[in-house]
């Protein structure tokens, strides 16, 4: 009797322990979102999980927290020394935000905190002035810089965010120094900023700008990518401009998860979240709000936040 | 008046559900301790994405009037304000719910709102290229005036005396100075993991009105239960229309002051109900009366807050920028269809817009009349026993706070709040110049400091912040303030002396 209790524990216990990994996930997710319900990164992963249920994909739902602060700060923090890594807790990341703030310090968590699982968007940096402003290109906005040092003040999301680093970098290029005004409220009070005619001119996210251009209310001057964009085929890369700016600045977004998850787990959902990404649903809403997309496996988003890290540590060593 | 035109598309079967739905269902979130209006919005936005754009904004539009409507309720009945623009209410709302008019109260906070909301949306279908302007008028230097011009009321908002006011409301100015700076990114005073996103509002909302009356509710013991079972009064609903209507100072206050806050992106809501109530009172012949149970308060209130839902959409749907929280999670349920706010939306989806903003005006109608119905019904709440209450209240306290990021770190951050403003009170301090003081801080801050780093960059601090029209303006009404609280200050102080001397 007492051998076939054992008998039977043992063949329950192997059969639960391989029956984590199958079975996984058993019960709803969640992914927290570092910034504020409406902003362009909770829009967008209530949209990329909205298929999540679907048999074809996880088949549990993804629920959205949203933990935001101080440019994300916040999220990241309580992700990297709070959230447990059991698979349940999946994290929205921003590139370059929460890299650029771990080298400048000040947080608990690097890039090597986290587990990357998938990439779904890539939202680039773009220049824009109100709709009635004398800048009509970036030779004027730089040749305006280069004769007021420090006058021409440039609205942004956040220190150390995305905007920021384009900033930077539009000023290594040009050898100019602009005033950047960083916001509290996101890339939306940075562009009511531009648009009210509070600074002269602004950094903000491609998706929001083609919206307010589309609403006749800013010109797009340059966009800090390494190609035109598809919303914007007219408008100029910063390069094209004779800016040599990079795409570091792209606002890359994806799930993570904190590190310590089991490898089967991590495994699980590498292989199904690009998959999640791509259905057709999913496109087409993203499309429709303006939203690019761009889906990457977590190999090659290994490789892009190494890169990251690399020229961001180079670019930031000077501050 | 393309929106008569519309009318018809709110009444077909499947969007009049809808409305009805997300009136009903707006008015439980609303009323759920925890759940703000952005939050419930937030929580809809998945059902939009079945529907089609114009009845998932009917959805959206009826869920948003209702839940700042429904938050009245658990403000009145169990004095925890379910969002910051509910504060007001509490004051003389809850009051009057413990004297056995709780009936009285909710009648008058929803007709109040009514009133407020159709005016608040007739100036949105009316004025709307107006206001646009007038939103954007408002950039960094004027924003921190006018959070000057908040901390101002602080001294003379439901407080014994003037100097408490203002020692609680410099308490509440350092509350929120906690957590990361939202500019600097600067880690300031967290002693606690739970504090690294600074206080939560909501979180610190119930925990400053709600904690402390659960400590007295215990602290008074089982033995006095059943000799204190409050006899809840009736009050017909024509008495209510009324009363209302000879209130007409608190009122068009209310509803003016409501209109005018809820345009300014980035502040309306939050102070708008605050701000009413304190005007409200100075211009009112029974200024003692506020703070024991007086209608007129929650008049102001609740006109001031449902006021302003029309007006905060306004730089959102002309120009495309969300100026509130709830407004940018409407930007979304309109995105996710592929409508861009702006002159896309009136001039190629007219349906879309005019239905949107139809639905808000039946919704606030419809809001009414179920408010209506369940103000008799709800009002019993006071005759549960206090012993049986305090538990319900505190439970519901925990569960709101949790609810607000899934985090324990908020329950906590309420109960330390509760448990200090429990011991505060004693002293005579009060919890609503602490909120203010908790909700302008950020908003004098951020502005300021931005405000400054334009200056340095063009004109300088003194130029940038002192001179303008609209900065002497509001300069001019912050040095009013002042003086207005000093006066009242120096003659109540002469009076009670005089008392004193023939006494």
């Amino acid at each position: 009797m007492r051998r076939m209790i054992a008998g039977a524990a043992l063949a329950l216990m192997s059969l639960t322990g391989t029956a984590t990994a199958e079975d996984y996930p058993e019960r709803p997710l969640m992914l927290m979102v570092s910034y504020g319900a409406g902003g362009a990164t909770d829009f967008q992963a209530r949209i990329v999980t909205m298929t999540a249920g679907n048999e074809d994909a996880l088949g549990m739902p993804i629920a959205i927290i949203n933990k935001p602060g101080a440019g994300g700060r916040v999220g990241w923090n309580w992700f990297a020394t709070q959230a447990d890594p059991d698979g349940y807790t999946l994290a929205a990341y921003n590139v370059p935000h929460f890299i650029a703030q771990s080298i400048k310090g000040g947080v608990e968590y690097s890039a090597d905190s986290f587990e990357p699982i998938a990439n779904w968007g890539a939202d680039p940096a773009v220049f824009v002035v109100g709709a009635d402003s004398e800048f009509n290109s970036m030779e004027d906005v730089v040749a305006f810089a280069k004769e007021n040092p420090g006058k021409l003040t440039v609205s942004g999301a956040g220190l150390f965010v995305g905007h920021h680093i384009a900033a930077l970098q539009i000023d290594k290029a040009a050898g100019t120094k602009m005033a950047y005004i960083p916001t509290k409220g996101g890339g939306a009070a940075a562009m009511k900023a531009v648009i009210a005619g509070e600074v002269m001119g602004g950094i903000n996210n491609l998706s929001d700008a083609f919206r307010a251009q589309e609403a006749g209310n800013v010109k797009i001057l340059g966009v800090a990518d390494l190609e035109r964009n598809a919303f914007l085929p007219d408008v100029p890369t910063m390069m094209e401009q004779g800016l040599d700016v990079d795409n570091s600045s792209v606002n890359f977004r994806g799930v993570m998860v904190p590190k310590g998850t089991p490898p089967e787990v991590i495994e699980k959902l590498s292989a199904t979240v690009p998959e999640m990404f791509a259905n057709s649903r999913v496109a087409k809403k993203m499309e429709a709000g303006g939203s690019p997309m761009h889906i990457m496996t977590r190999d090659e988003v290994i490789e892009m936040w190494a890169q990251r890290q690399q020229t961001l540590n180079e670019l930031l060593a000077g501050l | 008046m393309d929106f008569i035109y519309y009318f018809g598309d709110v009444f077909t079967p499947l969007s009049f559900m809808l409305l009805l739905g997300g009136t009903i269902g707006g008015l439980i979130l609303g009323a759920t301790p925890g759940l703000s209006p952005t939050m419930a919005v937030a929580l809809l936005i998945p059902f939009t994405f079945q529907l089609e754009a114009a009845q998932g904004l009917i959805l959206l539009g009826a869920a948003y009037t209702s839940t700042v409507a429904g938050g009245a309720v658990s403000a009145i009945l169990l004095k925890i304000p379910g969002a910051p623009a509910n504060i007001a209410t509490t004051l003389d709302g809850h009051t009057m719910a413990k004297q056995g008019q709780g009936a009285r109260a909710l009648q008058l906070s929803f007709l109040a709102s009514a009133v407020g909301g159709v005016f608040g949306v007739l100036l949105l279908i009316f004025l709307t290229p107006v206001l646009a302007k007038w939103a954007l008028a408002f950039g960094p230097s004027h924003l921190f005036w006018l959070a000057i011009l908040g901390v101002t009321v602080i001294g003379t908002l439901d407080s014994a005396s003037v100097v408490k006011g203002l020692l609680s409301g410099c308490i509440g100015l350092w509350l929120a100075t906690i957590g990361f700076d939202d500019i600097m990114g600067a880690q300031r005073f967290i002693f606690h993991p739970a504090l690294g996103g600074g206080i939560n509002i909501i979180a610190a909302l119930i925990g400053l009105f709600a904690i402390p009356q659960v400590l007295t509710m215990f602290a008074k013991g089982r033995h006095n239960t059943g000799a204190e079972v409050i006899e809840v009064q009736r009050h017909s609903i024509l008495e209510a229309f009324r009363e209302l209507f000879s209130r007409t100072r608190a009122l068009s206050i209310g509803t003016l002051t409501g209109s005018i806050i809820g345009l300014i992106p980035g502040v309306g809501g939050q102070i708008a109900g605050l701000v009413a109530y304190d005007q409200t009172k100075k211009f009112s012949s029974e200024k003692d009366k506020f703070g024991t149970g007086h209608s007129e308060g929650v008049i102001a209130a609740e006109s001031a807050n449902n006021a302003m839902v029309g007006p905060s959409l306004v730089p959102l749907l002309t120009l495309s920028i969300p100026g509130s929280p709830t407004a940018a999670v409407l930007l979304g349920g309109l995105l996710i269809h592929g409508i861009f706010p702006g002159s896309d939306l009136f001039d190629n989806h007219p349906d879309v817009a005019w239905t949107f903003i139809n639905s808000m005006l039946i919704g606030q109608v419809l809001m009414c009349v179920f408010g209506l119905y369940v103000a008799g019904l709800a009002a019993r709440v006071a005759q549960v026993p206090q012993s049986v209450m305090a538990a319900i209240v505190l439970a519901l306290s925990v569960f709101g706070a949790y609810s607000v990021q899934g985090s324990m770190g908020d329950v906590y951050v309420m109960a330390c709040l509760g448990i200090g403003m429990f011991f505060l009170e004693r002293f005579g301090f009060s919890a609503a110049p602490l909120v203010l003081g908790l909700i302008l801080g950020p908003i004098a801050e951020a502005n300021f400091i931005q405000g400054g780093m334009i200056a340095d960059a063009t004109v300088g601090k003194a130029s940038y912040f002192l001179t303008g029209g609209l900065n002497l303006l509001l300069i001019a009404v912050v040095l009013a303030s002042i003086a207005y609280s000093v006066w009242m200050e120096l003659r109540h102080r002469r009076y009670t002396t005089k008392e004193e001397a023939q006494a």
